[in-house]
C-alpha cells in the first residue's frame, strides 16, 4: 500500500540537495558514525540487563496469583511497547522526513486511501480481542477464591489504621491515631519503623482475606503481592492469597481517606507453616493470658 | 447530510449593529467585557479566566512537588498538601481544560468555522461565563474559611466528603462551585449543538463541517449526557451534608458506590468532553502545516462519535479494585476504545505523511500532544486490564497515566493558543521564544512522567504527603520535580512572548498560516459581525480551496447547483 502511495507523490527536492547530493551523504555517514555507538551501548546494555529489563518496572510477585498478573503484564508490555513503538517511528518519521524543503512546494493533496484505512481498523480490534482473552483469563485466576482456605483474616481499614482478626482467634489492631484522643496524636514513628500493624501469612498455604472498612474507603494495597483491593463500609470484599517466598513486604492504604492517610501503613510478613502456627498458638495464649 | 440552503440568510440584526459595515456601536472597554453578548468577547473572557484558573492550578502543583521532592518532607503540613492536591485537580479539571476548550476555543472559533455571525442563544452564552467565573471565585474562595478550602480530593469519594468527615463552609463551596460550572457547561453544551445544527453557512453540508466543529457537536452532545448526571449527585451529597439524608451513608442505609457509579458516569464522558476539543485542534493544525488535507475526513468524525459512545459504557474502570462491577464487560468497553482512537492516530499520521511539515510552533505542539497522547493512550490500555489495575491502582502508575493524557491536551491547549492568537489579536506570537517554550514543556514533561511511571510500578501510592527514605522513591521523585520546574519555566516563556506580542506587536493578515477553514476568511481579530461575506464552501477547506483553486479536493459532497458566493 505504501509503495503504491509513493509512486503517485511527486517528489520535490531542494535544489541545494538535487545538485550537490555529496555533502549530504557525508553529513548522514558522519551522524551516523557518531550515532552509531551510543546506539550499540544502549542495545547492548537493554540485552546485558536480560531478564531484569523484561520486568518492565514491575514486581515479578511473591503470591501464586501476583505471579500470574506479572505474566499478563509483560505480555501486555512487549505489545504495547511494539505497537506503541510502531506508531512513535510513524509520528517521527512523517513530522522529521516530510518536513518541509521548498517555501513554494504544495505536496499531492490525497486524503483517504480505503484499503489502509481498513487495515488500521480492523488490525487494532483483532490485537484487542486477543489482549482481551488473556485479561478475563488472568483475571480469573487472581480472583478465585479456594472453598478450603487454610485461614481466613478478617481485615478491617479505619482511619488510620488496620485491624487484622485471624479466625481461630489472634487479633491486632494498630494504626496512627487513637481514636478516642481529642487532638489527634501520632502513634507510630515514622515509617518503616516496626510499630505497623502486621499481617503473618503461613507460604504455599492459601489465605482468605476478608476486607471491609469502618468508616471511609480504604484501599488494601500491597505492592509485591500486585493486588489492591478497596476497603469499603458495608461492603464485603473476598479475596485469596498464596504467597510463595518468605519475607517482609510493605503495605498501604492507596485511597485516599483523610488527613493521615499518608502514614495509613501496614506490613505482610510471610513464614513458614510451622512457624506460622508456632506464632498463632503462642500469640493465641499471650492473648488469652492478657485478657485473664 | 442536510442542505440548509432554503433557510434565512444569517444577519447581525438581533445585535442591533446594522448594515454590513464593519462598524460595531457597542459599548467599549470594561463595559464591554461586562455586558458583552458577542461570542468573541465571552470565548476571550472564558480564555483568560481559564488560563488564570491553569496557572494557579500549576502554582499548585509546584508546591506540591517542592512537598515530595524528598523523603520524610515537612514543608507543608499534610492538611495543607491534602488541600493543594485536592484544589490542583479540581481547578486542573473543573475550571481549566474543560471551560478553556468548550468555552473559550469552542465560543470564538465554532461560529467562525461555520459561517455564522454568533452562537445561537448569545444571551445564554453570556450567562454561561457568569455562572462559571461567579463558580470558580466559590471555589478558590474556600481557602479564605475557617477549615481551609474542599480537601477530600476532586474526586470527592463519599462518606468521605461527607459532614462528618469533611465539615465546614470550604467543602460546600466547592459543591456548590461544581453545580454552577456545571450548568456553566450544559448550557454551553445546548448552545454548541444549536449553533453547529441550525447557523451553518449555505453549502456547508454536515461533512463539509471542519473537524474542530464537528468535535465540539459531539462535545456538547456528551456534556448534555453527562453533566445532569454530576448535577444530579452533588444535589445528593448536598442534602446528606445538610439535610439529613442518608444517601451516601451505611449508617442510615445508604450505599456510598453509588457517588462513584454517579461520579464516574459523569467522570469518563468528561475525560472526553475535555480531550475531543484538543483533538479537533490538533486535526486543524496538522493539515494546515502538512499542506495537505487532512486525511480520513470520514472516518475521524465516524471515530470521534465511536469514542463518545463508548466513553458512555466505560465508567466502572475506575472501581476495578471495589469488587462490586462487572470487571469484564468494562474491560472490553474500555479496550475498544482503542480502536477510534487508533484510527485518529493514523488519520495524523497519514496527514502529515508525504506532506511538507512545517515544523513551526504550533506543529510543534501539536506533535508533542501526539507523542504524550500515544503515551497515556498505551498506558491506559494496561489500566484496561483488570488484573493490572489491581496491581497499580490509585498509584503513580495511573497519576502518570492521566497526566500524560491530559498534558497531552495541555499540548493541544497551547497549539491552539500559538494558532488561533492571530486570529484572535491580529499580532503573531514569536516562532523563537514558542519553540524555547515547546522544548523546555516537552522534554519536561517526559522527565517528569517517566520517573512517575516507574515510581507507581514500585508501590508508591497517589495523594500521599511524605515518603520515608527506605521506601527507595526518593531519587524518582527528584526527577519528577526537575520534569514539572521545566514545565514551569516553558509555561513562563509562553507567558513572555504574551507579553512581548502586546508590547512589541508584528501584525498579521486574515490568513497568515495559508489555512484552511472559515475563520481565516475574516479579517484578524474579526468584526462584530465576523463576516462580509463567505467564500463558496465545496469541501470542509473553503478558504484553501479559494486560494488554491489547482490543489482542491472537493470530490465528496459536491453539488454543482451551489451560489458560487453567498453575502452576508
Amino acid at each position: 500500500m505504501l509503495t503504491r502511495l509513493s509512486n503517485v507523490i511527486p517528489r520535490t527536492r531542494p535544489s541545494s540537495a538535487a545538485t550537490s547530493p555529496e555533502p549530504l551523504n557525508r553529513w548522514r555517514a558522519r551522524w551516523a558514525r557518531r550515532a552509531g555507538v551510543p546506539v550499540v551501548l544502549l542495545l547492548g546494555s537493554l540485552l546485558l540487563s536480560g531478564c531484569n529489563a523484561m520486568t518492565f518496572g514491575g514486581f515479578r510477585g511473591v503470591t501464586v496469583q501476583a505471579k500470574d498478573e506479572f505474566k499478563l503484564w509483560q505480555g501486555m508490555l512487549i505489545a504495547g511497547f511494539i505497537v506503541g513503538g510502531i506508531v512513535y517511528a510513524l509520528i517521527f518519521w512523517s513530522s522529521v522526513m516530510y518536513r518541509r524543503r521548498h517555501a513554494d512546494y504544495i505536496p499531492h493533496q490525497f486524503h483517504s486511501n480505503k484499503p489502509i484505512e481498513i487495515i488500521y481498523t480492523t488490525l487494532p480490534i483483532l490485537i484487542i480481542v486477543g489482549i482481551f482473552y488473556f485479561t478475563v483469563v488472568t483475571e480469573n485466576e487472581v480472583d478465585a477464591v479456594s472453598s478450603t482456605p487454610s485461614e481466613i483474616v478478617h481485615v478491617v481499614a479505619y482511619r488510620w489504621g488496620w485491624q487484622f482478626s485471624y479466625d481461630s482467634g489472634y487479633n491486632v489492631s494498630q494504626g496512627v491515631l487513637i481514636k478516642t484522643a481529642a487532638e489527634p496524636k501520632l502513634l507510630a514513628l515514622p515509617f518503616a519503623s516496626n510499630e505497623y500493624p502486621r499481617l503473618l501469612l503461613p507460604q504455599g498455604e492459601t489465605v482468605r482475606i476478608v476486607l471491609t472498612s469502618a468508616d471511609t474507603i480504604h484501599g488494601f494495597y500491597v505492592p509485591e503481592f500486585n493486588f489492591s483491593r478497596y476497603a469499603q463500609p458495608g461492603v464485603t470484599n473476598e479475596f485469596d492469597f498464596t504467597p510463595t517466598t518468605i519475607g517482609t513486604y510493605s503495605g498501604q492504604c492507596t485511597q485516599y481517606c483523610g488527613l493521615y492517610h499518608s502514614e495509613m501503613r501496614f506490613s505482610v510478613q510471610v513464614v513458614t507453616p510451622a512457624k506460622f502456627q508456632q506464632w498463632l498458638t503462642t500469640t493465641q495464649t499471650s492473648q488469652a493470658q492478657g485478657a485473664a | 447530510m442536510t442542505l440548509l440552503t432554503d433557510r434565512p440568510k444569517v444577519s447581525d440584526d438581533d445585535h442591533g449593529a446594522g448594515g454590513h459595515d464593519g462598524e460595531h456601536h457597542g459599548p467599549v472597554g470594561i463595559m464591554k467585557w461586562l455586558t458583552s453578548t458577542d461570542h468573541k468577547v465571552i470565548g476571550m473572557s472564558y480564555t483568560i479566566t481559564s488560563f488564570v484558573m491553569f496557572l494557579i492550578a500549576g502554582l499548585f502543583a509546584i508546591m506540591i512537588r517542592v512537598q515530595l521532592t524528598g523523603p520524610d518532607s515537612t514543608i507543608v503540613s499534610q492538611h495543607t498538601y491534602n488541600e493543594l492536591f485536592t484544589m490542583h485537580g479540581s481547578l486542573m479539571i473543573y475550571l481549566f481544560i474543560g471551560p478553556f476548550a468548550f468555552g473559550g476555543l469552542a465560543n470564538y472559533i465554532v461560529p467562525l468555522q461555520v459561517g455564522a455571525p454568533d452562537m445561537a442563544f448569545p444571551r445564554l452564552n453570556a450567562f454561561s461565563y457568569w455562572l462559571y467565573l461567579t463558580g470558580s471565585l466559590i471555589m478558590i474562595g474556600g481557602f479564605l474559611t475557617v477549615g481551609g478550602s474542599a480537601d477530600f480530593g476532586w474526586v470527592a469519594y463519599a462518606p468521605l466528603s461527607d459532614a462528618v468527615n469533611s465539615p465546614g463552609a470550604g467543602p460546600d463551596m466547592w459543591i456548590v462551585a461544581l453545580m454552577l460550572t456545571g450548568f456553566s457547561a450544559i448550557f454551553t453544551g445546548v448552545n454548541l449543538v444549536t449553533t453547529i445544527f441550525y447557523l451553518r453557512a449555505p453549502g456547508m453540508t454536515m461533512f463539509r463541517v471542519p473537524i474542530f466543529t464537528w468535535n465540539m457537536l459531539v462535545t456538547g452532545i456528551l456534556i448534555l449526557i453527562a453533566f445532569p448526571v454530576l448535577f444530579g449527585a452533588l444535589v445528593m451529597l448536598w442534602c446528606d451534608r445538610h439535610l439529613g439524608t442518608h444517601i451516601f451513608s451505611v449508617v442510615g442505609g445508604g450505599v456510598p458506590v453509588l457517588w462513584q457509579n454517579l461520579f464516574w458516569f459523569w467522570g469518563h464522558p468528561e475525560v472526553y468532553i475535555i480531550a475531543l476539543p484538543f483533538f479537533g485542534v490538533v486535526t486543524e493544525v496538522l493539515p494546515v502545516f502538512s499542506r495537505k488535507p487532512l486525511f480520513g475526513y470520514r472516518g475521524m468524525i465516524f471515530a470521534t462519535i465511536s469514542i463518545a459512545a463508548l466513553s458512555t459504557a466505560v465508567w466502572a474502570h475506575h472501581m476495578f479494585t471495589t469488587g462490586t462491577v462487572l470487571l469484564p464487560f468494562f474491560s472490553l468497553m474500555s479496550y475498544f476504545i482503542a480502536v477510534p482512537t487508533g484510527i485518529k492516530f493514523f488519520n495524523w499520521i497519514g496527514t502529515m505523511w508525504r506532506g511538507s511539515v512545517i515544523l513551526n510552533t504550533p506543529m510543534l505542539f501539536s506533535i508533542g500532544f501526539l507523542l504524550l497522547f500515544l503515551g497515556g493512550g498505551v498506558t491506559g490500555i494496561f489500566l484496561a486490564s483488570p488484573p493490572i489495575d489491581f496491581a497499580t491502582h490509585d498509584t503513580y502508575f495511573v497519576v502518570a497515566h492521566f497526566h500524560q493524557v491530559i498534558f497531552a491536551l495541555v499540548f493541544g491547549a497551547f497549539s491552539a493558543i500559538y494558532y488561533w492568537h492571530p486570529k484572535f489579536f491580529g499580532r503573531m506570537l514569536r516562532d523563537g521564544l514558542g519553540k524555547i517554550s515547546f522544548w523546555l514543556m516537552i522534554v519536561g514533561s517526559f522527565v517528569m512522567l517517566t520517573p512517575m511511571y516507574l515510581v507507581g510500578l514500585r508501590g508508591m501510592p497517589r495523594r500521599i504527603a511524605e515518603y520515608a527514605a527506605t521506601d527507595g522513591w526518593t531519587f524518582e521523585n527528584r526527577l519528577v520535580t526537575i520534569g514539572s520546574l521545566m514545565i514551569f519555566v516553558g509555561v513562563a516563556v509562553t507567558l513572555v512572548n504574551l507579553v512581548v506580542s502586546w508590547r512589541k506587536p508584528v501584525f498579521c493578515g486574515a490568513n497568515p498560516w495559508d489555512a484552511n477553514s472559515l475563520e481565516w476568511a475574516t479579517s484578524s481579530p474579526p468584526p462584530h459581525h465576523n463576516f462580509d461575506s463567505i467564500p463558496p464552501i465545496r469541501s470542509e477547506r473553503p478558504v484553501w480551496d479559494a486560494n488554491h483553486p489547482d490543489f482542491t479536493t472537493h470530490d465528496h459532497g459536491l453539488s454543482p447547483a451551489e451560489p458560487a458566493e453567498v453575502s452576508v
